[in-house]
This record gives structure tokens, sequence and C-alpha cells, in this order.
């Protein structure tokens, strides 16, 4: 013990009397953590970035279209047939992993304020639609149950469409015509962007289902109770795939299917239809991450690496001198390990510290959150990575190198047979170190 | 009591690439306590490779040594690291201080490493700087002293540890002639007053006369051993009282 702390202070104060050396040693530290830091945080923040966008979709929702219709041998694709109702909705949340389920019709439609006019997306369904698709009210506010039931003429507009019809005047309480049927305009949705297939989630209109049907869309069948689409939302992320199940077979048995029959309906779910292009994006953003890290790594570690070489080759002599004066080969390699590990955790640190700012620098100009956790996580072990990777490179190859190319220099120039005064101490500095 | 050091027939072999260099060729050598040997010879004849096995810098390749009564061939590095820290000091041709500590941190220096409880590290450190003259420069750095002032701060290092014998390589090989004389006279004044067994490895001629004795060598081998004259001993200390007399 009192060996260890004589050896700190040894190491110490070789570190302190060569400030500069010291200085430049820890930048390269610094710098390699500072890159790989900030990296991974902006790399996460894109990454999280990309996620949100994907979760705007809803979280957890699953669609159930109904299956395909086959007419005289022509299958005609999923969505044809008319076998989902409202009722099929309306059972769907007994089932245990389902929270919601809102019956959806959809219809095109001209729609006209004033002497302007649009072609918008008509969705007709329940106040639930909202929070399936986790939409808000910009303003005014959204059509209640009781809209529903009593079939009233009111709307629900996207952004699109108040920008498209209205300008710049307020729309809540103005009257449009669709299919030249007045509407009142209750509410306008909080802007939802793209989609990540890229369509305009904004140009849409929202209308109680009883009222898209019996005015505007119509029914495709003579079962006024049918609908295009149900979308349900799972009680939690991990619970789609039992929601999922739950509704396949509540489905199969409200509509009287036959164990061989199969299903006049699909189940999809969101993170299905966007889990290949998320799990490719991932991948890809990894291997990004990881390539750009691995390169700061590498940068940095080559740079400890050329200081180190000077600073062992330029301490030659010093070695020399201290095991003429009695250090044992234990206390050069305990000194030089203290100061390594100095080094690498003072560097870390501040590389921490540069690599944080850094990130949020950038999330501040590009709006992302960046400064998780998870970088602070990975901070903490590139620190001790950091710190057992100059410890080896300093105890490993560098120095036996650098001696033996001092020895080489000296082979030259002939030095060597005539002073032969540090070839003992250059010996015990190769075997130990 | 043995002779402090004893040596029968060393030899050291030197493998520089393809071509094999015979540094010592069977050395035997007694030296008593107390002695003042210079040890003479040509660039190249083995003289400092004897310093480094006399020092426990190296080991020989053949043959025995003895070092107050210790076969010291036998010791293994860390025993042989406690040797120099304990019984043996070392003055260099370029003085080896460690350039930017102080005078005070540079005497310390075996210090740290003794393994025994050393007492008061200021204490000690100056009383072996009043020794050699530098009383007072204890915070002194570096660049701020002389030739002779640095080389007087590696041979108070060398006594820190109150060492039989201190090992000089050249010690004045990068001095003028006053200050070497001046360097040597305190090496005199060591080996008379404390008792320490001094060799110095040297060429100049200047320097050997403060010496007792004088071993020459040629090719690695020992080719004359001669114990000084009552004539030299009077020469040195003439050289000596001229050295004090010139201002």
């Amino acid at each position: 013990m009192k060996r260890l702390t004589a050896a700190m202070r040894i190491a110490f104060r070789a570190l302190e009397v060569n400030k500069l050396r010291s200085a430049l040693t820890m930048l390269g530290i610094v710098i390699g953590v500072a890159a790989v830091i900030a990296t991974a945080a902006i790399g996460s923040g894109a990454k999280q970035r990309i996620q949100q966008q994907i979760a705007s979709i809803g979280s957890n929702t699953i669609i159930i279209l109904p299956g395909s219709l086959t007419s005289s041998g022509m299958r005609m694709g999923s969505g044809n047939a008319v076998t989902l109702s409202e009722s099929d909705a309306r059972e769907l949340p007994t089932c245990p992993d389902i929270s919601r389920a809102v019956p959806i019709v959809r219809g095109g439609a001209q729609v006209v304020y004033g002497n302007n006019n649009w072609a918008t997306i008509i969705y007709g369904t329940t106040p639930g639609y909202l929070e399936v698709r986790d939409l808000s009210v910009a303003s005014g506010s959204a059509f209640s149950q009781q809209d529903v039931d009593s079939a009233n003429k009111v709307a629900l507009l996207g952004e699109t469409v108040v920008s498209s019809l209205f300008g710049d005047i307020d729309p809540v309480g103005q009257s449009i015509r669709i299919k030249n049927m007045p509407f009142t305009v209750v509410g306008v949705l909080e802007t939802k962007g793209q989609s990540p297939t890229g369509q305009d989630q904004d140009d849409v209109i929202l209308l109680p289902i009883s009222t898209a049907k019996r005015k505007v869309i119509g029914t495709k069948s003579a079962n006024a109770d049918a609908v295009d689409s149900i979308t349900m939302q799972a009680k939690s992320s991990n619970q789609i795939q039992a929601a999922q199940d739950e509704a396949e077979a509540l489905l199969r048995q409200r509509h009287h299917l036959l164990p061989s029959e199969e299903d006049d309906f699909s189940v999809r779910n969101m993170e299905e239809i966007f889990a290949a292009q998320e799990t490719s994006f991932s991948h890809i953003m990894s291997l990004m991450l990881a390539a750009v890290a691995s390169v700061s790594l590498i940068v940095g570690g080559i740079g400890i690496m050329n200081i180190m070489l000077v600073s062992v080759r330029e301490r030659t002599r010093e070695i020399g001198l201290r095991q003429a004066v009695g250090a044992k080969t234990r206390d050069i390699l305990t000194q030089f390990l203290v100061e390594a590990v100095t080094l690498s955790i003072a560097g870390g640190c501040a590389g921490i510290i540069l690599g944080i700012a850094a990130s949020a620098v950038v999330s501040r100009l590009a709006n992302w959150n960046t400064v998780s956790m998870g970088a602070v996580t990975l901070a903490v072990s590139s620190l001790l990575w950091w710190a057992s990777a100059s410890g080896i490179t300093r105890h490993g190859r560098p120095p036996i190198s650098i001696l033996l190319k001092l020895r080489a220099l000296n082979n030259k120039t002939g030095r060597m047979s005539d002073h032969p005064r540090w070839t003992p101490l250059v010996d015990a500095a190769e075997n130990s170190l | 009591m043995p002779a402090l050091i004893e040596t029968d027939r060393l030899t050291k072999t030197y493998q520089l690439g393809e071509v094999t260099v015979n540094a010592l060729q069977g050395v035997t050598v007694t030296i008593e306590r107390g002695s003042f040997v210079a040890i003479m010879g040509a660039s190249g004849s083995g003289k400092s490779t004897l310093m480094n096995l006399l020092g426990c810098l190296d080991r020989p390749t053949s043959g025995r040594y003895w070092l107050d009564g210790v076969p010291v061939e036998r010791l293994d590095r860390d025993q042989l690291a406690e040797i120099r820290n304990q019984k043996i000091g070392f003055v260099f041709q370029n003085f080896n201080l460690l350039s930017r500590m102080s005078a005070m941190e540079n005497v310390q220096l075996p210090l740290l490493y003794a393994t025994t409880d050393t007492g008061d590290a200021d204490e000690r450190a100056k009383r072996v700087l009043v020794l050699v003259g530098l009383a007072g420069r204890e915070h002194s750095l570096l660049t701020q002293l002389s030739g002779g002032q640095q080389q007087r701060i590696a041979i108070a290092r060398a006594l820190i540890n109150e060492p039989e014998i201190l090992l000089a390589d050249e010690p004045t090989g990068q001095l003028d002639s006053r200050t070497s004389a001046e360097i040597m006279a305190i090496f005199q004044q060591l080996n008379r007053t404390r008792g320490i067994t001094l060799i110095v490895v040297t060429h100049s001629d200047e320097v050997a006369r403060f010496a007792k004795r004088i071993i020459t060598f040629r090719d690695g081998q020992i080719v004359g051993d001669n114990t000084g004259s009552i004539h030299q001993a009077d020469r040195a200390q003439s050289s000596y009282a001229a050295a004090e007399a010139s201002p």
C-alpha cells in the first residue's frame, strides 16, 4: 500500500512536470471519447426521430380489412368484400387485450366553401378514431357520440383541407357543402404531416359514421351496418399479437365461419407494415453508427499511440536512470500504469463533457432530442474502454518497439560499442515492459 | 571481513548484429574498502562494461563477483535494484538529472525507491547538498544551475542513501578543467573523511592523479594496476591546492 501511494506520487509528479506531454496525450483520448459520444447521441437522436414519424400513424394500432371477394373466379383483392360491421367494432373492445375499436367508412367527395372547392377523402367514423390514430383537435372540438347517434351534419377538417378552402378565415362554425349538403365545421385537426409512405395525413375530413353512410358515401351493400374497415388499438405494444389473435377469433365466431373456411377478413398491424422498413432502417443506422464510431476510435487511438511512442522513447533515459538508482521493474510499471490510467480517466471525463456539449448543440440546431441516458451509458463504457486500451497501449508493444528502434539507431552510428552504458537498462526495460 | 569488491575471471560478451564483441575477457580484481580507484583505458577497452558489472546494472556472461561478500551474479533483478539503491551511488558523465524537477527532488529520487524507512527526506537532502557545497540551493531548477553545480547535485543524489561505493563514469567529461578539479576535490574529500570507496572511470590523467590506485584496461583485460606512490598523491594534492587557490 505504501509502495502504491509512493508510485502514485511519482506518477502524478511526472505528469505534473510535463504538462504539455500530458495534455497532448489526453487530447487524443478527449477527442476520441467526445467523437464516439457525439456520434452515438446524434445517431440515436436521428433514429428516435424516424421512429416518432413511424409512430405518428398511431400507436399499437391494428387494422382489420374485409376479406377478398371472389367473383366468377376473379379474386378482387382484400377489402372488396363487405363482411365487417359496426357491431363487430362494438364487440371487439370486450376482448381483454383490445382497448378500442372504431369502424370506418371511406369515400371521396368534392367539398365547397364559398367559391372554393377541394377534392378530399372522407372518413366516416366515431369519436374514438381520434384516440386510436393519436389525433388531437387544434381548434374547435371533435364531434361527439351524440352527433353519431343522431347523424348530425358536422365535420372535422384536416389542416390541408382548411388551407385549401378557407385561407386565413377561421373555419370553426363555418358551413361547408359536401355533396351539396351543408355541414357545420366543428373543429380542425392538429397537423400530422406525411405518413411514412408519403401520404398527406392532413388532407382529410372526418364525419360521424352515420352521417357519412346516409348522406355522403352511401353503403356498398344492403347491409346498413357494413363498414369498410375497423381500426383498433391494443392496450400496449407487447399485447399487439394477443389483440390480433383475439380479434381473429372473435370475428370468426361472429361471422359463423367453419374451421375449414378461410377468414373473410384480414388483420394487419402497423408494426407489421412498417416492420420491414424499420428493421432495414435500424440495421443501416447501427452499421453507420458503428462505422463512424470505430473510425473516431481508430483515429483517436492512433493519436494516443503516437504520443505514447514519442513519450516512451523520450523517457528511455528516465526509465534507465530510475532503475539505476534502485527502481524495480514493478515500480516503473506501476508509475506508467498510474500515469496512463490518470490520463485516461481525466481525458475520458473531459471527452464525455465535450461529447455531451457537442450533441446538445446538434440537438439545438436539428431540433432533435439527442442527449439520452443511452448516450451516458455508452459514455461510461467507452471511458472504461479507453482506460484499459491506453493501459495496454502503454504496456504493450510500443515501448518495446521504440526501445528496439533506439537500439538499432545506436547500432548504426556505432555508438553501442563505445557506450554500452545504457545497454543493460534498455535490455531491462525491454524485458520488463 | 571480506574485500568490498572481489571478482573472479569476469567476462562479458555483447552480440551486435552478427558481430560478437568480447568486451571483458576475464577480469580478476579486488578492491578494498575506502579505496580511491581510477580505471583508465582507450575507448572500447572495456572499462565502462566493468563499471556496469560492478554497479549491478548488468550481469557478467561468466565469472564471479562478490560485493561485500555477497555473490551478486546469483541475485535476481529486484535484489540487484535494492543493492543499487542501498550500496551504490552513480555519477554519470552527462549528469542524468530529471530536467523539470528541482534540485531537491532530484536528490531525493533514490529515497522514493528505498524499501527501508528513510526518515525525514528533506532533512537528508539538505545534509547531502551541504556535503557537495550547494547549501541553500534546494529549490533551484536545473536550468538555473551550471554544469558543475548539476554534477554536484548528481553526487548529492548518489550520496543520499549513504552508499558504500560511489561509481563515477567520466564524471568530469563535460566540465572545464577548473570545475573538474572542484568535483574531484569533492570526491577526494568524501573518500578521506567519510571512507566512501570511489571508483572513477576516466580518460584524463589529471583526474586519475587524484586516485590512490590506477587500473589500466586494454582490449577487455587489465594491463596495469599501480598503487599510487607518495609522489603521485602529492601531485594530486598540489593540483587540488592550485584549483583552490585560483579565483
